[in-house]
Order: C-alpha cells, then sequence, then structure tokens
C-alpha cells in the first residue's frame, strides 16, 4: 500500500546523511523565519491582515483584473490573456518571433515551469538561459527544481564543480573568476570546490548570456492592480540584469498574484521574504511599470487552471498562496523526503495540493506524504489549511477510484467493529486481539509497521478491567 | 460536576494503565467519574485513512453515548482533538458530546485547575509535545506562532513532586506516528521517529512523557527496535503516581 511517494523517499532515505543535510538544511532555514517573526510584534496581525487582502482580492478578481489590465496598458505595458499552457506558450513564442528573438535570458518563474516553457522555446529553435544561480545549475544539469525557492538546495559543491567543468564554465569563466579572488591558478580553488570561485564563474557565464541575449523574462511575485506594475523579488539581481540589456520584457504572472494596491504589497512584502528564507526581505524588490525607452513590455496573465480552483468550493482556499515556501521549510515529511519524491513539480503540503487541483489522476501519490502534525497551518503567511485541505483529499480519493484497496479494508473492518461495541467488547476479550484494533495495529502482518517497530504489547483491556478498577 | 470517561480503542487494548490512572486521578479529585462500557473509538484511523464517512454511526453513537455528561475526558490529546473538531463535519450537525469533549491535560488545566497534587516522581522526564495537543487543543504554545510562550502540561507536572521536566531541541516538531501515515509512508515516519527519539535522549532524561499514547507507542516500538534506552510514561501516569 505504498504510494510513489513513500516509494521515492524510501530510496531517498537509503542515504541517511544526506536526508540529515537536507532536514537540516531546511530547519535552518525555518528557524530563520522564526527568528524574524519574533522580532515583529504585529506578526500575527500581518498573517491575518494578509489573509483576508487574499480572500478578498479572489473572490474579486475579475475586477482587479481588469483593474490591472487597464493601469499597466495605461503604462504602455501590452497585456495579454493565457487561458492554458498552451496559448501561452504560443503567445511567448508569437512575440519572440516578431522580434527575432535567439536568446532568452530568464529570472526565475515557477509558472514557466507550470508551462512547460522552456522545452518548448528550445523546440523552436531558441536558447533559453536561466539567470538565478540554482535554476542555472538544475538546467546545465538538467534537473527540475526540488523546491520552489531553493530549487537547487539538494545539488553538492562537488557536483556544480563537475557540471560547470563539463559544460566549459571552468576553462571559459574560471580564469577570470579566480583572478576577481585575487588567484593567479585556479587549480586550487577547483580542488577544493570552492563555492565563491563557482560563484564567480557562473556569475561570468551569466553576464555573457545577458549581453546577448535579444529578450528578458521573468515571472512577477505581485501585479499591483491600482497602478498596473509588476514586482518581482530575487536575492541575485538577476531579474534586473534580465532586463537590462534586452530591450523586449516580458513577464509572466498568474491570475492569483494580482493584489489590489500599495498598502496590500506592504503587507506581502514583509512576510514573503521572511516566511521564504527567513531575510527581513529579499536583496532586491524591482518594481516594472512601462517599457524601456524604444523597447516593448509584454505582460502575459496566466489563467490554466486557476479560474477553476476558485469555483472549487472546498479547495478555492488553496489560491491564497503567494508561493513563499515557508510550508515546505517546516514540512517534516518535505524535509526528510525532498522535492523529487513528489509527483508534481511543485512539492510540500502547497505543492501536493495544488497537484491535485492540476491533475488528480497524476497526484493521489503525494497525499499520503503528510503526517497531519498542522505544522504548515501554523507557518502560512495567508492562512492557507494546508493540512485541512489534504485531509479532504484523502476523503475524495475513494471516489476517485485512488482509494487504497488494503486501507479500505481495514476501514471496513473498524467500521464493523466500531459499530458494534458489544463485538468489539467480545473481541478485546475472547477473540485474536489483532481482531479487534485499530488498522495501524491489526495490519501487522500485512503492513509495513514491523519494518522499524516492534509490536506493542497486547493486554488485558480497559474494558476487561473495568468491573475490577471501579471497585477498587 | 458528572464526568464521562472515554478510554480510546487502542488505549483500551494496548494501554489500560493509562485509563486507570486516569480515572483514579479524577476520582482523587473529588470527581463524579462514570465509564459508559458501550464505547469503542473516535473514528481517527478511519477518517485518517481517507474514510472518515464509515465512521458515521460510530460518531452519533459517541454523541449519545456522552450526551448525559457535563464533561467527557480522554487520555489522548490526538482523539480528543478529532472528536473536538471532526465529529460534526462527519455527521453534519452540532454534537453536543463533542463539545464537551476535553483531553485530560486541557481539563484539569482549564476546569479543574488543582493547585496540589498527591504525586511523587522523581525523575527527570522529556516532555512530548504532540502535534494535536500542541495545534489543535492548545495545551501548548505552537513554535511557529508569535504569541506569549505557555504549556499547559508543563504546569500540570510542575504539581509533581521531585520530578524535572526538560523539553527536546524542536520542541513541538510531528515524531511522525500520524497513524495511518507510519504504515503508508513508514520510511519517512520511522526517520521523523528516530529523530524526534534522538532530541529527546539528548536531553539527558530518563522518560519521555506526552498526553498522546499514540506518539508513545511509535516511539517506543521504534526504540526497542533500535536498543535505545529510554522510558516511557503517559502524563497521566505521573500525576497519579503514588495513588
Amino acid at each position: 500500500m505504498s504510494t510513489l511517494h513513500a516509494k521515492k523517499a524510501e530510496a531517498f532515505l537509503q542515504n541517511q546523511d544526506k536526508v540529515t543535510r537536507h532536514d537540516q538544511t531546511f530547519w535552518s532555514v525555518r528557524a530563520k523565519r522564526d527568528i524574524q517573526a519574533n522580532e515583529l510584534p504585529e506578526w500575527e496581525q500581518l498573517r491575518e491582515s494578509a489573509s483576508q487582502i487574499k480572500k478578498h482580492t479572489i473572490t474579486h478578481l475579475a475586477d482587479y483584473l481588469e483593474e490591472f489590465e487597464r493601469n499597466a496598458t495605461k503604462n504602455g505595458a501590452i497585456v495579454h490573456w493565457a487561458n492554458d499552457a498552451k496559448e501561452y506558450n504560443e503567445i511567448v513564442l508569437e512575440i519572440m518571433r516578431k522580434h527575432n528573438v535567439k536568446k532568452v535570458v530568464k529570472g526565475k518563474s515557477m509558472l514557466t515551469e507550470e508551462c512547460h516553457l522552456n522545452e518548448n522555446l528550445i523546440k523552436n529553435g531558441i536558447d533559453v538561459v536561466e539567470t538565478d544561480l540554482g535554476e542555472r545549475i538544475l538546467q546545465l544539469m538538467n534537473l527540475p527544481p526540488s523546491h520552489i525557492i531553493m530549487p537547487a538546495i539538494h545539488i553538492t559543491r562537488e557536483q556544480v564543480k563537475e557540471n560547470f567543468g563539463e559544460k566549459g564554465l571552468l576553462e571559459k569563466n574560471g580564469p577570470q573568476g579566480a583572478k576577481s579572488m585575487g588567484y593567479d591558478d585556479k587549480s586550487e580553488l577547483e580542488a577544493k570546490a570552492d563555492p565563491t570561485y563557482l560563484t564567480r564563474c557562473a556569475r561570468y557565464h551569466l553576464r555573457d548570456n545577458f549581453m546577448t541575449a535579444e529578450c528578458g523574462m521573468t515571472g512577477a511575485n505581485f501585479g499591483v492592480a491600482s497602478t498596473g506594475e509588476i514586482v518581482v523579488c530575487t536575492n541575485e539581481g538577476n531579474a534586473d540584469m534580465s532586463t537590462s540589456v534586452p530591450k523586449l520584457h516580458i513577464a509572466s504572472i498568474g491570475l492569483e498574484k494580482v493584489i489590489p494596491n500599495y498598502d496590500a504589497l506592504g503587507v506581502f512584502q514583509r512576510l514573503l521574504a521572511r516566511h521564504g528564507t527567513g531575510q527581513a526581505t529579499t536583496v532586491y524588490t524591482s518594481h516594472f511599470k512601462k517599457p524601456r525607452p524604444t523597447g516593448e513590455f509584454h505582460i502575459i496573465l496566466v489563467d490554466n487552471g486557476r479560474s477553476s480552483i476558485l469555483a472549487n468550493e472546498e479547495h478555492w482556499q488553496t489560491l491564497k498562496c503567494m508561493r513563499c515556501g515557508g510550508c515546505m521549510n517546516t514540512c517534516p515529511v518535505y524535509r526528510r523526503s525532498m522535492g523529487y519524491s513528489y509527483t508534481y513539480f511543485i512539492p510540500g503540503p502547497i505543492g501536493i495540493n495544488l497537484g491535485m487541483l492540476k491533475d488528480k489522476d497524476a497526484n493521489y501519490h503525494n497525499v499520503s506524504a503528510c503526517s497531519l502534525c498542522c505544522s504548515c497551518d501554523n507557518v502560512c503567511p495567508v492562512k492557507v489549511d494546508l493540512s485541512t485541505q489534504i485531509y479532504k483529499w484523502r476523503q475524495e480519493l475513494d471516489d476517485m477510484g485512488h482509494a487504497d484497496p488494503m486501507k479500505k479494508m481495514m476501514s471496513n473492518g473498524m467500521k464493523l467493529m466500531f459499530d458494534n461495541p458489544g463485538l468489539f467488547t467480545t473481541a478485546l476479550k475472547f477473540a485474536p486481539l489483532a481482531n479487534a484494533l485499530p488498522s495501524f495495529i491489526t495490519g501487522v502482518k500485512l503492513n509495513a509497521w514491523c519494518k522499524h517497530h516492534t509490536m506493542p504489547e497486547f493486554k488485558k483491556s480497559f474494558h476487561s478491567q473495568w468491573k475490577n478498577i471501579k471497585k477498587d | 460536576m458528572k464526568i464521562g470517561l472515554f478510554v480510546p480503542c487502542y488505549v483500551d487494548a494496548l494501554y489500560p494503565e493509562v485509563g486507570v490512572a486516569t480515572y483514579k486521578l479524577l476520582k482523587s479529585l473529588g470527581l463524579d467519574v462514570e465509564y459508559p462500557e458501550k464505547q469503542t473509538c473516535c473514528g481517527q484511523p478511519m477518517g485518517n485513512a481517507g474514510f472518515q464517512q464509515k465512521s458515521e454511526k460510530l460518531v452519533e453513537d459517541y454523541d449519545k453515548l456522552f450526551a448525559p455528561y457535563d464533561y467527557v475526558v480522554a487520555p489522548s490529546a490526538s482523539c480528543a482533538s478529532y472528536i473536538k473538531f471532526f465529529h460534526p463535519g462527519i455527521v453534519k450537525h452540532e454534537c453536543e458530546a463533542a463539545k464537551k469533549t476535553m483531553d485530560l491535560v486541557e481539563f484539569l488545566h482549564d476546569v479543574i485547575k488543582p493547585t496540589s497534587l498527591k504525586a511523587k516522581f522523581p525523575h527527570t522526564v522529556s516532555l512530548h509535545n504532540s502535534c494535536h495537543g500542541v495545534r489543535e487543543l492548545g495545551l501548548s504554545s505552537p513554535s511557529e506562532r508569535v504569541m506569549p510562550r505557555f504549556n499547559k502540561i508543563k504546569d500540570l507536572l510542575q504539581l509533581v513532586e521531585g520530578i524535572k521536566v526538560v523539553e527536546p531541541e524542536r520542541v513541538d516538531e510531528c515524531c511522525g506516528f500520524g497513524g495511518m501515515f507510519s504504515i503508508e509512508e513508514p520510511d519517512v515516519s520511522a526517520r521523523m521517529g528516530r529523530d524526534k527519539l534522538a532530541r529527546h535522549c539528548a536531553t539527558g532524561a530518563e522518560f519521555i512523557t506526552g498526553p498522546d499514547s499514540s506518539c508513545l507507542m511509535h516511539m517506543q516500538g521504534l526504540a526497542k527496535k533500535d536498543g535505545t534506552p529510554i522510558k516511557f510514561i503517559h502524563v497521566a501516569q505521573i500525576l497519579a503516581s503514588g495513588l
């Protein structure tokens, strides 16, 4: 009865040291978040405001989207609407073809990941260069992100060095990188896979690309309806670099990222980095409002299933998410199973929910990846009731035809037993005890309990002892 | 004040001594306690597995069985919490018994408010703050939240003579039991449990104690398999020690 998540997690857990490192890395981010949180006495008030603003905005989404479009157009941006990933990819391609784009430099965007933009552009002969360091490392390794904010955290610097070597970065950018650190010989730095050196290599490699690309793409953390601008938060300044040389800027934004105004932005901006990385703010918070002189600024508003989430009575609150990654960092299951164990490209509590909303048949495997500890609910800056949502999905699995047959059998057994107190008491007294207990104990011979545990010790039940207890 | 004692199914079968301690403790505080024998389970194992609707009859039965009492007390935070917060949703109506259901610690701390206990326990115990106790019932302030720190379990244990209460690093991180989770995701569950055990052991305590036998059962099963020399005891047993 193990899901794909459980199987992949089992494989990841073979290397206990790697798991320890992964867990400690993300726990330290959670700890930094706690420190930031405790420095703001108004923290819980901020979370409540953020939740209310999101609720308000997504229940009045059409109005805010129109306002955003109106103001963005007034600023000189060209606004597009994409119903789904296919339309989105077509729009991007059309703009790029019109501008004869051969190479695009890209800021980090989970939306483009969601729509498989890179594959599509490459297929059409356009070179795509990710400019977020983590994303670039993964792109060179041909791997997907394992976390939405720290996508390459599972990669070691030795792996990075090896890959940069294979892809020619060390040879081409290494000498300049070493020199910038005061070294004449780069071999010493390479021998110890020096992280600063590797970062410098990546920096010079990316600068070459910034200079030669015809188009810069960014995502958007926020779209401000009252001003028609988009706001992008990064730590590396790569969104600014991507949009500073090329004259063409294409920004992709999910419908739910639109917020009413600057007041709302002030609330979210204070929460985003504190949750995501434990910083008071990201190093760069860049506002893009209009095209550069003689350039073009395109904003593509992407639905791709978001409006149907809004129509989902049980799960619409998932749309409040602003993709800070805080729920992943605190999730004890994510920390010990890592992103690749999930079938959806967004892992952790929010990924379990978004995956189900995107494609139940492909992603029901992740619903098991939750011990219902509720830590994510208490971290989430916009108060998405993540664990309740996961509990609800579990209730829906049977109707989808994805319930585990053994769990169903166990639940039927429990129903018979617990609906009939007489039978339950008798079973406790006479029948083999294994028949009388909840599934997590009864199934021991069939299930995985004994893989890691000894059997609990069966005793004379409280029910059987009651008459004597009462007499004392 | 009439108290109905609810001894959850797995406590009934595996940890009857926790039920006994709870009963004795409540009686020692001069309370009128009854144990309605037709009780079975709170339904959480089914809900957790994705079949909460199979517990509809059980929930209705619980509601009727415990309706006559002023309070229903259960020595299991997770079960008490499930009853309180999930029962009404399962049967789609308000549940009187669920409203009156409390975990033992919550009940003692908030309703009875004892200022002294006869209990003696001259040992160092590491306190296991189980998830549903912390984040659903509010037995302690969740570490994720910005609020004044409190811990009702600790407050009660401090009334016990000779005890030293310590807490592990990552004070309320999940131990990885999660009911069906421990079977469906055995490897993640066990890793979470072993990490938790290691942090409890690092405190130097002789015992791990908590308000939830299910978490304790999980960690105990792992500790025994690995030969980890630490003992387990439910909070009720400490509070009732010497009775």
